[in-house]
């Protein structure tokens, strides 16, 4: 670089044309070499600075110095040359206005290895999560959504689904009663609902047919928590009375869900079981969804249904007409149906959890699985 | 319970192995939960729901096959030797209600041996223990038949009597399990003339029982009160066999049957000579009313029309009789067996179950009411999507605590369990906090020390004496740890893990309360659940790092660390933060709803003003202070930073705060904003505030 302004003594136009490229050709090197806003504050200091700029050297060195005859002739090539040498000033700052050096791009490199800065989601708990997804099954069919309390009476939660006082049907609830209930009548003493169910009291009672509700909630078992059993869970509850409701209604509603939950390859099988508050009542087992039903897995017996390829999963039944004397409905003119299934049950199935503990111990590192 | 299914050969010619055997009687109702051995020696493992007493036994199983299959079933029909004299023992039922039906049968004479070994492989088989033949007979009818019987040392019996009466207080009986019982007025007992001798329907006693020196023995077969069997089983903590089967309801013709069904296996293994006639005693008679059976309803419950013919035959087989009555309708007679059946619906059930569940159409029924939400759905899955995007992971804990932790976290009159599961968990929750503190604890004791959790759940309160306890949804948020915990250092200038701080749980509590529609939202730090006489309750939040957060003038949230003395006591080693969000009180707002506001036209200025304080000057005096200047077009005034420090002085903080001032009709000029500027100034300098340069 450092180009100088030569003082010319020879002011041939020859001589002035080499002149004028060696200055044209140091603009054009110089302007190159500009790359941030320093440099170029710099080169237009150096280039037209009214004091002792390129531009101003011109005057005196080939101008002025200029002999009579040769005086138009270079003053001819110096007033061309001063546009170009700010055309090319404003040129050099538009252009690292525009855009930055290569060089510098590669300075500000990062290691785009390592790890994002995250913002960590919280994770759904899967029982609530499967809990969503079967309401939204419901709902899809035209279920409303309804609660009730999870601390009823003995009317509620027995006596109103005809499980009449010592009935021994009642032995298979192991209920948890509130204390200090000794002195009021059977039916209005406190106890935790071991079952969804009173709420299809409830529901009935507030509303006439046609009725279609799911009733999620939480429910209480005398049971000490260990891997299998859980003083609490949780279950969803389902009814619907209508004028002209059947069984065949009933086993299409569950087959159809149980599809929708588990996918539509799986079978539902139903067969009789007992429960005080629907007749006909029934078990429900869906097709395993580990072997597919086959009861085998990779070559051996499949575990999660013992090999029978089905798999236990909820009760159901027709709405018992005992049940309808209780919320005044007309056992002759409506018929209806109620289906009840285990949440945590369905959760332990879908992720294969192998202990119900884990719900309830706010365990981060297992909440997390489900983000 | 247990079934040889080689067993109901006796009864049945069963058409299918068994495998195929136990499949069907499941899907049929009769459920075989697991099926063992092979051959002669398979053994199925069965669950008999609760109202089919009847099938709890080989015969009652073997009818089951019958309707199945439509073959006939084989009677049991004991073959007797003739009975020689009079029998001269008297039986005296007091207690007509409670005993309708007592049967006995005499035997002199008898040898007490072991049972031959088809009797003793049987019982084995079905994991029953031989013990003498004549005990082995009861137990062999019983799980022939279901009938439960009991046999009598008849040289122990005084008075050659048996009474069947109520327990007198101070009378004790010592039952055959050597247990000695203290009876009451409520116990219905087998007496002879002078004691106790059986707990009616329960279980025998211990000083007639059969012994190897019994020669002489009486038979009993009775039918018991199911009501009173239940209550004597659990007040003595005795279920057995017989009480099983008699509370839930025995066969009331079966008694005389089962009699001699025992006495010929007696006969049969020991010998001995039958005593005159069975004694049969019928104080009351129990009769099943029959049912009418519309077969238009049939098909109106099930979706589908059964033919008569399967009905008939399905009913017959299961020991019906049907008798046609006007158009549709029959007369359809209960078994005597079949005390679970007493209405349409029981008859209608039976036919479904015959017919095969499976058998019947899946169908959807029309629908086109409307569909609700919970009234809250919207809020509570607003504040739970934003809880889970926040980080805080969902969890669900036990609904019981501890009494201490009743008292200590709540002033709530609480709910005792009667029957809790450990002292740990003997109330039901008044609070959400002691559960999230354990569930933080869990975590910190298992090496992770960075937790986030939330839990959505009621508390419950005791009300008045009449009133239902009262159920209120909270929400409880637990925080601990860091925030950016994962962030490498020096990856970008600032981003840095820091402790997770009061204004971290703040912020996130302003963000779960922004989205509800009030007109005032502050917070300060008021205890919530002060009394004049108790100051019991938040005081387990850090007395100067507690706020909570009022909304319209109510109370919605509290929130803060948590005291390290209550820290301490809880063994949890690093800071916490608690939040609790009263719902009941928080959804009595709507959530706001968003409306369309003009975006601005004229460029907004912004004013900056360092000022410094006394500590006792809390930003929220400040702010307004600065509000009730009153300002149209002041916008907002933030805090920007604040410094603490010797550089300005203890008991002193420094803060910057900024101003931005825009009209939306107009650019504001520059004497206007210098005006205002001045008053704000003029306003800090009120509450003795320093302008700094």
């Amino acid at each position: 670089m450092s180009y100088t302004v030569p003082k010319l003594a020879d002011f041939s136009a020859a001589a002035l044309d080499s002149a004028v490229r060696e200055l044209v050709s140091a603009l054009e090197q110089e302007s190159a070499a500009v790359s941030s806003e320093n440099d170029w504050k710099a080169f237009r200091d150096r280039w037209i600075a009214r004091k002792n700029g390129i531009l101003t050297q011109l005057n005196d060195l080939w101008l002025k110095a200029a002999p009579g005859p040769n005086k138009r002739d270079v003053g001819q090539r110096v007033n061309a040359l001063k546009p170009r040498v700010e055309q090319a000033v404003d040129a050099t700052l538009a252009r690292i206005q525009s855009g930055v050096s290569s060089g510098k791009l590669a300075a500000e490199r990062v290691d785009i290895t390592l790890p994002g800065i995250r913002r960590p989601l919280g994770a759904e708990h899967p029982v609530i999560k499967t809990m969503n997804e079967m309401i939204g099954v419901f709902r899809n069919l035209g279920y409303s959504v309804e609660e009730g309390p999870e601390i009823e009476t003995d009317f509620y939660n027995f006596e109103a689904l005809n499980f009449p006082p010592n009935h021994p049907a009642r032995d298979t609830q192991d209920t948890l009663f509130i204390a200090g209930q000794e002195s009021k009548p059977l039916r209005d003493r406190l106890l935790l609902r071991t079952h969804t169910s009173p709420v299809q009291i409830r529901t009935m009672q507030k509303m006439k047919p046609p009725v279609r509700v799911v009733c999620p909630g939480k429910v209480h078992r005398n049971d000490a928590l260990d891997a299998t059993h859980s003083p609490i869970f949780h279950q969803i509850e389902g009814l619907a009375v209508d004028t002209s409701i059947t069984f065949c209604d009933l086993k299409g509603t569950l087959d159809h869900a149980m599809k929708a939950m588990f996918g539509s390859s799986v079978k539902t099988r139903f067969y009789p079981s007992f429960f005080p508050f629907t007749e006909p009542s029934a078990d429900v087992q869906i097709s395993c969804i580990f072997c597919d039903g086959k009861g085998m897995r990779d070559g051996a017996p499949c575990r999660n249904c013992k090999a029978s390829g089905w798999i236990e999963l909820l009760g159901c039944g027709m709405v018992d007409p005992n049940v309808y004397g209780f919320v005044d409905y007309d056992p002759t003119k409506v018929s209806g149906f109620a289906f009840g299934m285990g949440v945590e049950r369905i959760a332990i199935l879908k992720y294969g959890v192998d202990d119900i503990q884990l719900f309830f111990q706010g365990d981060v590192r297992f909440l997390e699985q489900f983000g | 319970m247990k079934i040889s299914p080689h067993w109901l050969r006796d009864f049945v010619d069963l058409p299918v192995d068994y495998a195929r055997l136990a499949d069907e009687l499941t899907l049929a109702g009769i459920a075989v939960e697991s099926v063992s051995g092979e051959g002669n020696n398979t053994v199925f493992e069965m669950d008999i729901t609760t109202n089919r007493p009847d099938a709890m036994n080989h015969y009652g199983v073997a009818r089951e096959a019958s309707a199945l299959y439509d073959l006939p079933l084989k009677p049991i029909a004991p073959k007797l030797p003739p009975s020689e004299g009079k029998s001269d023992v008297t039986i005296d039922i007091q207690e007509p209600g409670l005993c309708p039906r007592f049967t006995a049968r005499e035997i002199r004479g008898a040898t007490i041996r072991p049972s031959p070994a088809n009797i003793a492989s049987r019982l084995q088989l079905i994991d029953q223990r031989p013990i003498s033949n004549a005990v082995d007979a009861t137990n062999y009818v019983l799980w022939e038949s279901g009938k439960p019987t009991h046999v009598f040392d008849l040289d122990l019996l005084e008075g050659r009597r048996l009474i069947i009466r109520k327990a007198q207080a101070g009378e004790t009986l010592k039952t055959l399990d050597g247990v000695e019982r203290k009876l009451s007025a409520d116990d219905l007992v087998v007496a002879d003339a002078k004691k106790p001798v059986g707990l009616a329907g329960v279980m025998g006693g211990f000083d007639t029982m059969i012994t190897e020196r019994t020669k002489n023995i009486l038979i009993e077969s009775a039918w018991w009160d199911p009501v009173t069997v239940r209550r004597m089983s659990k007040r003595h903590g005795l279920h057995t066999d017989a009480s099983h089967r008699f509370e839930r309801g025995a066969d009331f013709e079966s008694t005389v049957v089962s009699t001699n069904r025992v006495a010929e296996l007696i006969l049969n293994s020991g010998g001995g000579t039958l005593i005159g006639n069975v004694i049969d005693v019928i104080a009351r008679q129990l009769d099943l009313a029959p049912v009418e059976l519309d077969l238009r309803e049939v098909q109106r419950i099930l979706g589908e029309k059964l033919s008569t013919l399967e009905i008939s035959r399905t009913l017959t087989r299961l020991g019906f009789t049907m008798l046609p009555g006007s158009e549709d309708t029959y007369l359809v007679h209960i078994p005597s067996w079949r005390l679970d059946i007493e209405r349409e619906i029981d008859i209608i059930e039976e036919l479904a179950r015959l017919h095969g569940y499976d058998k019947f159409a899946n169908t959807l029924p029309a629908y086109i009411g409307e569909v609700r939400d919970l009234p809250d759905a919207h809020k509570d899955e607003r504040l739970r999507s934003s809880l889970l995007a926040l980080g805080y992971n969902e969890a669900i804990s036990l609904t019981f605590i501890s009494k201490a932790d009743a008292r200590r976290f709540s002033t709530a009159a609480e709910l005792d369990l009667a029957n809790p599961l450990s002292d740990e968990a003997s109330v039901m929750r008044t609070s959400m906090v002691p559960s999230m503190l354990n569930m933080l604890a869990y975590n910190l004791n298992r090496g992770t020390d960075n937790v986030r959790l939330f839990e959505s759940g009621n508390v419950f309160e005791a009300s008045g004496t009449d009133a239902m306890p009262r159920e209120l949804k909270r929400i409880s948020i637990g925080a601990t740890g860091s925030v950016d915990a994962d962030v490498v250092r020096g990856l970008v200038s600032g981003a840095a893990a820091r402790p997770f701080s009061f204004f971290d749980l703040k912020g996130d509590a302003e963000t779960l309360l922004a989205p509800f529609s009030h007109w005032t939202l502050y917070y300060d730090a008021q205890l919530h659940n002060e009394k004049p006489d108790s100051k019991k309750s938040a005081d387990y939040y850090h007395p100067g790092r507690y706020a909570r957060a009022v909304l319209d003038g109510t109370t919605v949230a509290q929130f803060g660390q948590i005291h390290p003395d209550v820290a301490t006591a809880r063994k949890l080693r690093q800071d916490v933060f608690v939040a609790e969000i009263y719902l009941d009180q928080l959804y009595q707002h709507d959530l706001r709803e968003a409306r369309y506001e003009a975006l601005p036209r004229f460029p907004a200025v912004e004013r900056d003003f360092s000022f410094l304080f006394n500590d006792g000057v809390e930003f929220e005096k400040i702010h307004q202070s600065v509000s009730g200047l009153a300002i149209a077009e002041l916008r907002s005034f933030v805090p920007v930073e604040i410094f603490r420090g010797e550089k300005v002085g203890a008991g002193k903080y420094s803060i910057l705060m900024r101003a931005r001032l825009q009209s939306s009709e107009r650019t504001l000029r520059d004497d206007e904003v210098a005006q205002w500027s001045g008053q704000i100034a003029q306003a800090l300098e009120g509450l003795g505030g320093a302008q700094r340069a």
